[in-house]
């Protein structure tokens, strides 16, 4: 068998945020370090994050501190988070912030020559360090050009299609190059999952066709668990019209900047639905709301600026009341309430999209939006501290990651999760290798047997097309276990995700190995169904609504299950199996900033 | 330092300077494969261009006709031989009498036009087909581009703004003239005024919105915050940078326009009409 | 509402290739790269093509259609007439690798080849103070998607095959630039700017900047100033002086 042979310390699966800040931290704590990525370096789905980095720096607002992040992104997960995480990333995202300037950054400004922040939904002061409207870009390229400057090897355009083990762990990785379909293997004592979310099992999505949950199906093959993987998000505004476009990002800054949503009948129908949890900080009345923006500490926020969790619900009933857009979505409206100056100087990126792709000029007219699947709360369960999954020598950060966000994330957390994680992630596994090294081997077997797994699809022929597979995969997804959801609608889900199964059995592909897309496709389908199965599974067993799992047979929340976290593992049989897990204990200390701060 | 890993391929293979096929790209024969009339734009570009290349010669050799009370020709502006019809300017020296007083003062202009930032675009793409049009492949085997002499001598353009811009000032002052009645009187404004006043201000706009001047007043700073006076004028300079192609086209015509005008009148062809 | 196209796509690898016909639906509001994914999902599973974002974020879905460098999901079908046959081709300037995907290592060879950003120390509290009037001009190069259509579109390596070892490209140029006008940075690469990466290739006719998805004035902004700021230290005698007298402090 031709195969490529690498030996690293440190292999680093995917090259997003927190794929390259982990990689920059292994490097510099002596491990060698590569980094495999899928597409080319500086294309990862970061790029897309829009809003910015939250962090509690305070250089608009004294007031803001970690412990107010902290509670911010707790009450946004609607207390499910893992709370050492959420009180890591409060604490540390802001230095991960600062240091991104010493690395290029150049991040919008305040008066005073600080990073200026903005207000984003969920988050009590503005908080969230920008560029424009294309923060993930600035953020990616500086980890791009980092790692260039380190001189850190980067195998692009590379899929990782299964990780090697042995009894004591982690002992590397197997791949192939997507440009001439060869295999690669690298041998490497720790192995960091960045691969981030899973987004590309729906129909309508803001995630790039990357997002096949790969990461999270390579952690369970492997013997880790998943956590939390009922809870979608959907974003509230994502495009939708023409359909082409449909679901494409809209970002949360568009209402952190003034604007707000509108049903057909031109009502703020927002402020309908203002949940008891989120009464006390919202705005009553119109005024008060148009007030916030300039006053925050005598006003309440705009119901427009809740968590993502109440918007997206919020729109889907308004649409489902007959009360939406043409296109089956409301109007996001910016155009009436700022200048067209402000527009295009705030949101350089939303003016372009629209007028590119929709023909509308935001600055004149309102936006059509509707709900899009935007990211997974759920991930590899791992260790606070040092992002281990079960596995030894397996790590995760960034979305691939469970429990940070808890049921909920908010908006601006990603990314600074990216960095705060990645880098522990990174220094972890950096220091995980070093312990390691010595005694790990690849045997010819395993490697053998991961090659003819992934050749399976060009030896079958007349199968199944894959695109058809996909297709019908993310109608399933999109109609059953989508926003909304009933235990008849998800266990026929699984029904069908089964039939699917089969059918991927007996895929073929036509073409030869060289950058074959529908061979790729073959390939990540596996995965795709393994995480839709987990997210069927999961969202079937709990019985409440919360965060991004809404069900309508089951629309409130419970006590007994703010307790609790469903786990996802490999059943022996290569099933999935589901169990239940207490929450973590938070200790007194932190479960008094719930108290202290309102 | 590596970025990518060893794979193979995308090394770069240099030193083929042949400008035929490169190794390894996609096989397309066609030299593009664009559906535009993407030849419009440089042929216009050669038509204008060499018509004033004709004319400006026509004339600068012409030696006469080039004064008619008050008005001088800018091309002939500042005249600085003992020759030189009219008195507008300081008589330097006595010339050959076959050498045009133009040709003396033709290296400031010509050397700003030639030089510019603007007009590089415009004759490389349009005369010297490097390229002819974006995508459109370029007849040259070789291509160093402005790397090596003579074309390195472009970078010298602010040296030329500089005596554009003292030219500036004799032109201004040239139809400030205009002002004057024949006889030297003060009080008088006719269309020629008129024509070398809106002359003089098209080649300040031209002159200023230079991506040399651009540099030079504030461009080259890293800190505008500390010099907000520079930071102002470039941020001036920017904007009318944004027109610099079209003051460079409206100027090289009104140059023309103003020459012909004096032209005309110096042969008696027509009379100037007079405000006042 | 829906109309089967035409299409030309360039099919084949580094041994050969043509360009093949093919026709297809059409709907409203669709861009591109929607055409070539319908014609993988239903007539060629094996066409290759590099995307991601669809959204014209992230710069990867470039190609050549009509002949023009562009992103396939920026470019809508409604600019084409029902009639018309679109072409597509990959980008020219690099390698093929197959279909409409190309070798664009050349981009990373010299985006390593660049000297690092290297900033100043930061101040007693721990920050970097800079204003945003200091910091918007390099933002502006900071905007590229690196989808490599500049690179394509440049005459000094897409007709010279040759120029490719001595001559960067106009998205390096403005990374140079960049970095030059960086409130930070305190290295100074004008000499490698004229030396290493061949910013007297540059003829400035402006290709770069019509291609540009983000609408960076690559040449008027970043070029142009570059080099004359090459010109301050290289080419101008008084700049010269003035900088070997002390008259000229570095701003």
């Amino acid at each position: 068998m031709e195969l490529e042979r690498h030996e690293y310390d440190v292999v680093v699966v995917g090259a997003g945020g927190a794929g390259l800040r982990a990689a920059i931290e292994a490097h510099e704590n002596g491990a060698r370090t590569a980094v495999v990525c899928k597409s080319l370096l500086g294309k990862a789905h970061t790029v897309m994050a829009e809003g910015g980095i939250a962090a509690a720096m305070a250089n608009l607002y004294p007031e803001d501190n970690w412990r107010v992040h902290f509670r911010d992104t707790m009450r946004g997960g609607k207390m499910l988070n893992h709370w050492r995480m959420a009180q890591l990333h409060a604490q540390e995202a802001p230095d991960r912030v600062r240091e991104l300037e010493d690395w290029g950054a150049l991040f919008d400004r305040t008066a005073d020559g600080l990073i200026s922040q903005r207000d984003f939904g969920g988050h009590r002061y503005a908080r969230l360090a920008h560029v424009g409207d294309r923060t993930g870009l600035e953020l990616i390229r500086t980890l791009q050009q980092r790692t260039v400057a380190l001189g850190i090897d980067v195998y692009m355009e590379c899929t990782v299609t299964r990780l090697l083990t042995d009894d004591d762990g982690v002992t590397g990785a197997f791949g192939y190059w997507r440009e001439s379909g060869r295999f690669v293997a690298w041998q490497a004592p720790s192995v960091v999952l960045a691969t981030g979310g899973i987004g590309k099992s729906y129909k309508v999505t803001s995630n790039s066709w990357e997002y096949t949950g790969d990461g999270h199906s390579l952690a369970l093959q492997a013997g880790a668990t998943l956590v939390n993987m009922e809870f979608v998000q959907f974003h509230p505004t994502g495009m939708v019209w023409p359909p082409s476009v449909r679901g494409i990002l809209v970002t949360e800054s568009v209402r952190g900047d003034g604007g707000v949503l509108k049903n057909s009948a031109g009502n703020r129908f927002m402020f309908d639905y203002i949940p008891d949890f989120f009464r006390k900080e919202t705005a009553e009345t119109e005024d008060e709301a148009d007030r916030w923006y300039d006053d925050k500490k005598n006003n309440r926020r705009p119901p427009e600026l809740l968590p993502r969790d109440e918007v997206a619900r919020a729109i889907n009933s308004e649409v489902k009341a007959g009360r939406g857009t043409p296109h089956g979505g409301v109007f996001l409206d910016i155009a009436s309430r700022r200048s067209a100056e402000y527009i295009r100087k705030r949101l350089p990126s939303m003016y372009h999209q629209f007028k590119e792709l929709a023909e509308v000029d935001i600055t004149a007219e309102a936006m059509e939006v509707g709900p899009t699947c935007h990211y997974v709360m759920g991930g590899v369960e791992v260790d606070p501290d040092t992002e281990a999954a079960r596995v030894p020598g397996l790590f995760a950060a960034g979305e691939v990651a469970g429990g940070m966000h808890g049921s909920n994330r908010l908006g601006g957390n990603s990314l600074s999760d990216l960095l705060v994680f990645g880098r522990r992630a990174g220094l972890a596994a950096a220091e995980h290798a070093l312990k390691r090294i010595d005694r790990i081997a690849l045997p010819d077997e395993a490697l053998a047997d991961a090659a003819r797994a992934a050749l399976a699809p060009f030896d079958r022929e007349g199968g199944e097309n894959p695109y058809a597979v996909q297709h019908d995969l993310q109608q399933t997804m999109h109609d059953l276990v989508g926003i909304i959801r009933t235990a008849p609608e998800m266990e026929q889900a699984l029904e069908r995700i089964a039939a699917l199964k089969e059918r991927v059995a007996n895929l073929s592909v036509e073409g030869h190995r060289q950058y074959n897309p529908g061979w790729h496709l073959a390939l990540d389908l596996p995965h795709m169904l393994v995480v839709s199965e987990c997210i069927a599974r999961a969202a079937l067993e709990r019985q409440e609504s919360r965060g991004g799992h809404t069900r309508d047979d089951f629309p409130a929340t419970d006590a007994e299950w703010a307790r609790t976290n469903l786990v996802c593992s490999r059943a022996p049989d290569g099933s999935v199996a589901l169990t239940r897990q207490p929450l973590p204990q938070m200790p007194g200390e932190l479960a008094e900033i719930f108290e202290e701060v309102s | 330092m590596t970025t990518t890993a060893p794979r193979g391929t995308g090394a770069v293979t240099p030193g083929r300077g042949d400008g035929g096929p490169a190794p390894r790209r996609a096989a397309i024969r066609a030299r593009h494969l664009r559906t535009d009339r993407w030849w419009l734009q440089p042929l216009i570009t050669v038509v204008v261009l060499l018509s004033f290349v004709v004319y400006s010669s026509f004339r600068a050799f012409q030696n006469a006709y080039y004064f008619a009370e008050p008005y001088i020709s800018p091309f002939y502006s500042p005249c600085i031989t003992t020759g030189c019809e009219g008195d507008t300017f300081p008589e330097f020296f006595t010339g050959p009498s076959f050498i045009s007083p133009a040709i003396y003062i033709l290296v400031i202009p010509l050397g700003l036009r030639a030089t510019c930032y603007y007009y590089r675009k415009a004759y490389y793409r349009s005369f010297w087909l490097s390229p002819p049009a974006c995508a459109v492949g370029e007849p040259h085997k070789r291509y160093t581009g402005e790397s090596r002499p003579p074309l390195l001598i472009q970078n010298l353009h602010r040296y030329a703004l500089y005596g554009a811009l003292l030219f500036n000032v004799i032109l201004t002052y040239d139809a400030i003239l205009g002002f004057r009645d024949e006889t030297g009187e003060w009080g008088h404004m006719g269309v020629g005024t008129l024509v070398l006043l809106a002359n003089a201000a098209l080649l300040w706009l031209y002159s200023l919105s230079c991506h040399s001047c651009r540099h030079i007043v504030g461009g080259r700073l890293n800190h505008f915050s500390k010099h907000p006076l520079r930071y102002k004028a470039w941020t001036q300079v920017s904007k009318l940078n944004a027109s610099h192609a079209k003051f460079a086209w409206l100027s090289l015509f009104s140059v023309a326009i103003a020459d012909a005008y004096v032209f005309l009148l110096a042969t008696g062809t027509i009379t100037d009409f007079r405000f006042f | 509402m829906t109309y089967a196209a035409s299409f030309r796509v360039w099919r084949g690898d580094v041994t050969g290739g043509d360009l093949q016909d093919f026709t297809v639906d059409v709907n409203e509001g669709e861009v591109v790269l929607d055409v070539i994914h319908r014609l993988q999902a239903t007539q060629a599973g094996d066409l290759a093509v590099r995307w991601n974002c669809k959204a014209g974020k992230c710069g990867s879905c470039s190609a050549e259609i009509n002949g023009r460098p562009r992103l396939m999901c920026m470019t809508r079908m409604s600019t084409f007439g029902e009639g018309d046959t679109v072409t597509v081709t990959p980008l020219r300037t690099f390698p093929v690798i197959r279909d409409l995907v190309t070798d664009v290592s050349y981009n990373y060879d010299k985006a390593a080849q660049i000297p690092a950003f290297n900033p100043r120390p930061r101040e007693a509290d721990g920050s970097h103070r800079m204003q945003q009037v200091d910091v918007e001009r390099s933002q502006e190069f900071r905007k590229c998607i690196e989808c490599f259509l500049c690179q394509d579109t440049c005459h000094v390596i897409r007709d010279h095959e040759g120029n490719k070892g001595a001559f960067a490209g106009p998205r390096y140029l403005i990374r140079l630039a960049e970095l030059d006008m960086h409130p930070l940075d305190v290295t100074d690469r004008r000499d490698a700017a004229q030396d290493d990466f061949g910013l007297g290739y540059c003829n400035i006719t402006k290709c770069c900047s019509e291609v540009c998805p983000e609408g960076i004035h690559l040449t008027d902004n970043g070029i142009i100033p570059l080099k004359e700021r090459v010109v301050d230290r290289r080419f101008d005698p008084l700049t010269w002086l003035g900088s070997k007298i002390g008259r000229r402090p570095k701003d």
